[in-house]
């Protein structure tokens, strides 16, 4: 049992982890109608930012900030540079241009740091916590994913510039309408999932370690939560993110082993296209012709 | 055109006309390659109301969208003496012209009160938006009832009213209305005609009003003008053009 809640519990702090690259993976589609494939990579680009800052001798926690604030700038920028003028363009043109972005991070963080493994430290101390049951960076993960989470809620539900950016995902020509400036939301957008991006990347690297492919891994469970819990659904990604971190952890421990576990994402995957296409969540689009 | 209509077209001669709110000339738009107006002139007074009619596709819908940028436009539109055209929709809304756009425009899945927020979206005044949107409801109360619902499940007149009181969050100098009558029980079109005036008389606002229910709209309107495939054919003061025989043969059914 205490094993069980102990997979649980770990699952949980990955899960909320998955939950935010989910969500930033939401937010753009929202404004797209694109999965952001690069999203990971944006991230892992993040975690590498920070790195730099820590080993140069910045406190850990300054770095933290300071990572967040510029991948938000730097996503921006992607949105005004790469993104804005192929808006317009065919499905497949945008998906060669993320796919683009996705091989030009890579190479460039390879390129800067090399491909070889490097550890990132965690900001939480090194003891177990709850009798041993999680790691302390656990559940500091946890809490840091939640704060990210809280804020986020309160920015779209209750500012003035929160209720725009879900006008714009919704209706571009009445948004513009009432006097938005539709393309710096979209750019706002980009900004604010390289940000949450950034959170998910240093909360994980230390866990997986940092290299250039670390978020290969997390970013196809990152997809599995925000299709489970509906891609149009920032709550169901958050959900989806939860679940899929418990299910990850639990079927890896007691059905399938380690070695089988991101198998578990491409079968939620699978599973959700085949049975629920809206996820658990999402809008049914129901059309009359 | 002929020389019979030339006779009542309203056409602001320079320096005398200082009260026109919007003044359009020779304006021309269309959709890519296809060109809908064709230069087409006219005014709407402060504080009053001016009727655009005609039939399906005379331009009506795109002459709204050229005033406030949604199409690509060419010509003078000057608002309170501002040349805008050319400048995005954004832009010009700030400067106070509000839309009410053809199919309502909804945020479907935002809350009633978030549309109406999302109305007064580009005013620093938050004080007095929480006093417009108690005015709002004053208006039409039905909203007022339905302000946390969301705005997807408003019947087709509330979503209508909806639109109308969303655009009045703006505080427009200018309101755009397009086709407020359509799809409406006639109830609900003579309660949206009522509190249009009502608005026309408590606030100081311009509107251009386009209706394929002319004789409503004539009733209502102080100027109006009949466009034919993209060219104002006839244009006056209401109650002269809905006299014209013309006018009452095609459009008003007399």
């Amino acid at each position: 049992m205490e094993a069980f809640l102990h997979q649980v519990l770990s699952g949980l702090a990955t899960g909320g982890i998955y939950a935010s690259l989910a969500l930033a993976l939401v937010m753009i589609y929202q404004s797209t109608h694109f999965i952001n494939f690069a999203q990971g990579e944006m991230a892992m680009f993040s975690t590498y930012l920070a790195w730099t800052m820590i080993n140069a001798g910045m406190s850990w926690w300054l770095a933290f900030v300071l990572t967040i604030l510029l991948s938000f700038v730097i996503g921006m920028l992607i949105e005004r540079i790469l993104i804005r003028p192929v808006e317009q363009a065919p499905v497949l043109t945008v998906i060669i241009v993320f796919i683009g972005l996705l091989v030009i991070l890579n190479s460039v963080a390879g390129w800067i740091y090399t491909y070889t493994i490097k550890s990132f430290p965690s900001p939480f101390p090194a003891e177990p916590v709850f009798g041993g049951l999680m790691s302390a960076h656990e559940l500091g993960a946890i809490g840091v994913t939640l704060v990210v989470l809280i804020l986020l809620y309160v920015f779209f539900q209750f500012t003035p510039l929160g209720l725009a950016m879900r006008a714009v995902a919704q209706n571009p020509v009445s948004s513009r309408l009432v006097g938005i400036r539709v393309g710096w939301m979209l750019a706002l957008g980009w900004g604010l999932a390289a940000a949450i991006g950034a959170v998910a990347g240093m909360m994980i690297a230390p866990i997986v370690y940092l290299d250039p492919t670390m978020m290969s891994g997390v970013l196809l469970y990152a997809f599995a939560a925000a299709l489970l819990g509906g891609i149009d659904s920032p709550g169901g990604a958050v959900v989806g993110g939860f679940l899929v971190g418990v299910l990850e952890n639990v079927m890896g421990a007691f059905v399938i082993g380690t070695e089988l576990k991101l198998t578990v994402a491409l079968i939620v995957i699978i599973a959700v296209l085949l049975v629920r296409p809206s996820g658990l969540f999402g809008r049914v689009i129901v059309s009359r012709v | 055109m002929d020389a019979s209509v030339r006779g009542c077209l309203a056409i602001p001669a320079r320096g005398r006309m200082m009260a026109a709110l919007l003044e359009v000339s020779r304006l021309q738009a269309g959709y890519g390659a296809f060109s809908v107006l064709h230069g087409i002139s006219f005014a709407v007074q402060d504080g009053g109301i001016t009727a655009l009619l005609g039939a399906n596709g005379a331009g009506k819908t795109t002459t709204l969208r050229a005033v406030c940028g949604m199409v690509k436009a060419a010509g003078s539109v000057v608002l309170a003496g501002a040349q805008i055209a050319g400048r995005s929709t954004e832009d010009i809304v700030r400067r106070g012209v509000a839309h009410v756009p053809d199919g309502r425009g909804t945020f479907l899945h935002l809350t009633t009160e978030e549309n109406l927020r999302l109305g007064a979206y580009t005013r620093r005044d938050r004080a007095d938006v929480a006093g417009d949107l108690e005015r709002c409801y004053t208006y039409f109360p039905r909203l007022e009832e339905r302000r946390a619902q969301q705005a997807g499940t408003l019947s087709g007149g509330e979503q209508q009213m909806l639109a109308i009181a969303r655009a009045l969050m703006l505080r427009p100098r200018l309101l755009l209305l397009d086709e407020p009558s359509f799809g409406l029980a006639p109830l609900v079109v003579q309660e949206i005609f009522r509190i249009m005036q009502r608005i026309r008389q408590e606030q100081q606002v311009g509107i251009l009003l386009v209706e394929q229910n002319a004789s409503l709209a004539l009733e209502v309107a102080d100027h109006a003008y009949l466009l034919e495939t993209g060219r104002v054919v006839l244009g006056g003061r209401a109650d002269e053009v809905g006299r014209n025989e013309a006018v009452r043969k095609s459009y008003l059914g007399y």
